[in-house]
């Protein structure tokens, strides 16, 4: 996994509650079976529409989502989070994630920051009215900054906890981590009970 | 302090637990399918690693499985492709593996518990958010990424950080009209799709332990659509009796000794839940959803809702926009809106007693026309037993489609889908944008008020339907 410290970028605000992964990237891009190449699939109905965020101008090149609440909401896609990592996001900011897609976002790198709703609120209007404007995510500091042109800065901390933080600081990959446990695992399967299910005979 | 069965069953997994960190759980079962497994194979031979247990691991193939002409290969290049991969993955990795045509085959959350693989006191996983699904069982199950999925297939653990705990408690005896899927979607509607976020949400009360086991799973099954990370019921009679002689059920002492653990898999009477819901059965009606997402519901007796109503300027927004896409009106009868297709099965409403539901309300009736229905098993045992019966016949007699077994227009990614503005009730989890076929507007009913919509034409109950319309056979 690509380890996360700092971002600067700036942001695309998306306002619109309980975006699923289905808006995120439709099924019929599930076919794919690799992890790249999902750019396009982005947000592919809204998108068609000239006026969605996404097609702005000003949004081109952005790297910062600040979405409204219960983002990623439903089916347990990871492709969602590699769409979103394809396009060029680096980070997601929203008042509330689904479960699966924040698990997911965190295993990929691809930040995602909790903050109140007023607080998302207000990035929304810097952003809008400032498209231009610079918005930091600070894993480091757990911070987010957004630096308005008259030199306001809006600054917000937000959690994590700190193993998380650290996998992701490091880029840690949680299966070699896991497999460090190889005693303690092999030592749990000698007391499984004999009656629990197995789908074959080896 | 006592325990709840969540916690019964997290802390009869842990493999690890360190401070300020998360605990490392055993699962008990794993299972896949084509479309979330192909990146986790790949990783898996990117390490030169392998499947650590392949005897709690199981793969069918769902998802993109065509449910017409299963006999000639697969139309769509890039589907074949995917199903492909898996079966070159399951041969590699000495995976267990039910493909289209195999009669084992099916949604995943249907073959798991038909073959008695899903038990109480288990930890099952899949790279799918409906395995949810198990906990009918009593087992703590939950939907993953692909990652998860990879993590799962190398070392058969995940490293997972705690959940909170919801009761929802149901007491009292469902109207007669009343099924699990209006149930679990008036609890969506009441909790919202966030609502259970973060949590393990126990179903209890009088109202569910009356509930078969499909039932059970029915409501379990959409667990995931109020945002919790799963949902569970605690095994009694009602979930041994299904379990037992199940070719994957323990028998003889083994079985004595299971019984014996799963007995106590119940939420101590004085442990104590993070939240608590209280429902009245009796006061529940037909439900269906009239927006773009799960929670976005109401009685089919109710009116669409005028936008204007909702106090949270979120919901406000979330309303307006649903309408639009949805083409509804504030004001109009739910009653009164017309479909064009019905669709019935998924994992959420794919098994036996759903079809016996709908073929018991289609029974001498005719699909109106102009309407499509598509009768979709949830896996080939479950279409076997539906011919056993004569349901098929029940469905094509009255004028529906009775296809072959898999997730069909649940998501669409087979060749059954929504055009543009079409509009459907279906039996599946999911009414977002787009999620049946690009443009697709869907109702999620019930299997009952799918039948009826059918007949009528408009979302309607089996009440609605006329005497006159029922012909003797």
């Amino acid at each position: 996994m690509e380890a996360f410290t700092t971002h600067t970028g700036r942001a695309v605000p998306l306002r619109r509650s309980n975006v699923d992964t289905d808006q995120i990237i439709p099924a019929h891009w599930l076919k794919k079976v690799t992890r790249t190449g999902f750019e396009d699939g982005l947000f592919e109905a809204w998108r068609k529409d000239p006026e969605f965020v996404l097609n702005q101008p000003e949004r081109q090149g952005a790297t910062v989502l600040v979405a409204g609440p219960d983002f990623g909401t439903g089916s347990s896609r990871e492709h969602a989070v590699w769409a979103l990592q394809n396009y060029g996001f680096k980070a997601v900011i929203s008042s509330r994630f689904a479960d699966i897609f924040r698990g997911n976002s965190l295993k990929n790198g691809l930040l995602t920051v909790i903050l109140p709703q007023e607080t998302v609120d207000g990035l929304w209007e810097l952003t809008e009215s400032e498209p231009d404007a610079r918005f930091t995510v600070d894993l480091v500091e757990r911070q987010v900054r957004a630096v308005a042109a008259d030199g306001t800065e809006l600054v917000a901390d937000f959690e994590l906890d700190d193993n998380a933080r650290t996998r992701l600081l490091q880029g840690l990959d949680d299966i070699s981590l896991t497999l460090r446990e190889e005693e303690l695992i092999a030592a749990y399967e000698a007391t499984r009970a004999s009656f629990k299910p197995r789908t074959l005979t080896v | 302090m006592g325990r709840t069965l969540a916690e019964k069953v997290w802390d009869d997994h842990v493999v690890r637990r360190a401070d300020g960190e998360p605990d490392l759980l055993y699962i008990d079962l794993h299972l896949l399918h084509e479309v979330t497994s192909p990146q986790a194979f790949d990783g898996l031979r990117l390490s030169g690693r392998k499947v650590r247990r392949t005897d709690l691991t199981l793969a069918t193939e769902d998802h993109n499985t065509p449910t017409l002409d299963i006999d000639k290969p697969i139309a769509d290049p890039v589907s074949r492709a995917q199903l492909e991969t898996l079966r070159r993955n399951c041969a590699e990795f000495g995976v267990r593996l039910h493909s289209l045509g195999d009669v084992e085959q099916g949604v995943v959350h249907v073959v798991g518990p038909q073959l008695g693989l899903t038990q109480p006191g288990t930890t099952v996983v899949c790279g799918d958010s409906h395995t949810s699904t198990h906990g009918a069982f009593g087992a703590l199950a939950f939907g993953i990424g692909t990652s998860q999925v990879e993590h799962v297939l190398a070392t058969q653990t995940l490293p997972l950080s705690p959940f909170r705990t919801m009761a929802i408690t149901v007491e009292g005896e469902l109207p007669a009209d009343v099924t699990a899927k209006d149930l679990i979607l008036a609890i969506i509607a009441r909790i919202g799709t966030g609502g259970g976020q973060g949590y393990v949400i126990e179903y209890r009360g009088s109202a569910i332990r009356a509930l078969s086991m499909e039932a059970r799973m029915t409501i379990c099954n959409m667990s995931i659509e109020a945002g919790a990370r799963a949902g569970m019921i605690a095994p009694d009679e009602t979930t041994f009796e299904y379990l037992r002689g199940r070719p994957h059920a323990p028998e003889g002492a083994e079985w004595d000794a299971a019984v014996e653990y799963w007995k106590t898999l119940r939420t101590d009477d004085d442990a104590v839940f993070d939240h608590e819901v209280f429902i009245d059965a009796a006061e529940l009606a037909p439900f269906v959803t009239w927006g773009t997402n799960p929670g976005q519901g109401a009685p089919l007796s109710a009116s669409v809702p005028d936008p204007a109503s909702f106090d949270d300027a979120s919901d406000r927004l979330a309303a307006q926009n649903a309408l639009e896409y949805m083409d509804l009106t504030p004001g109009q009868p739910l009653r009164e809106v017309r479909v064009d297709t019905v669709f019935v099965g998924s994992c959420t409403n794919g098994r036996i007693e759903d079809l016996r539901s709908a073929a018991s309300v289609l029974k001498g009736r005719r699909v109106a026309d102009g309407v499509r229905m598509l009768v979709v098993p949830g896996s080939v045992r479950v279409a076997l037993q539906a011919v056993d019966e004569g349901l098929d016949r029940v469905f094509t007699e009255a004028g529906a489609e009775w296809r072959h077994a898999g997730c069909s227009m649940c998501l669409g990614m087979n060749p059954d889908q929504l055009s543009p503005g079409e509009r459907s009730a279906s039996t599946s989890n999911r009414n977002f944008e787009g999620r049946q076929g690009k443009g697709g507007r869907t109702h999620l009913v019930s299997p009952q008020v799918a039948a009826a919509t059918a007949v009528r034409g408009r979302l309607s109950s089996p009440s609605d339907l006329d005497a006159t319309t029922t012909v003797e056979v």
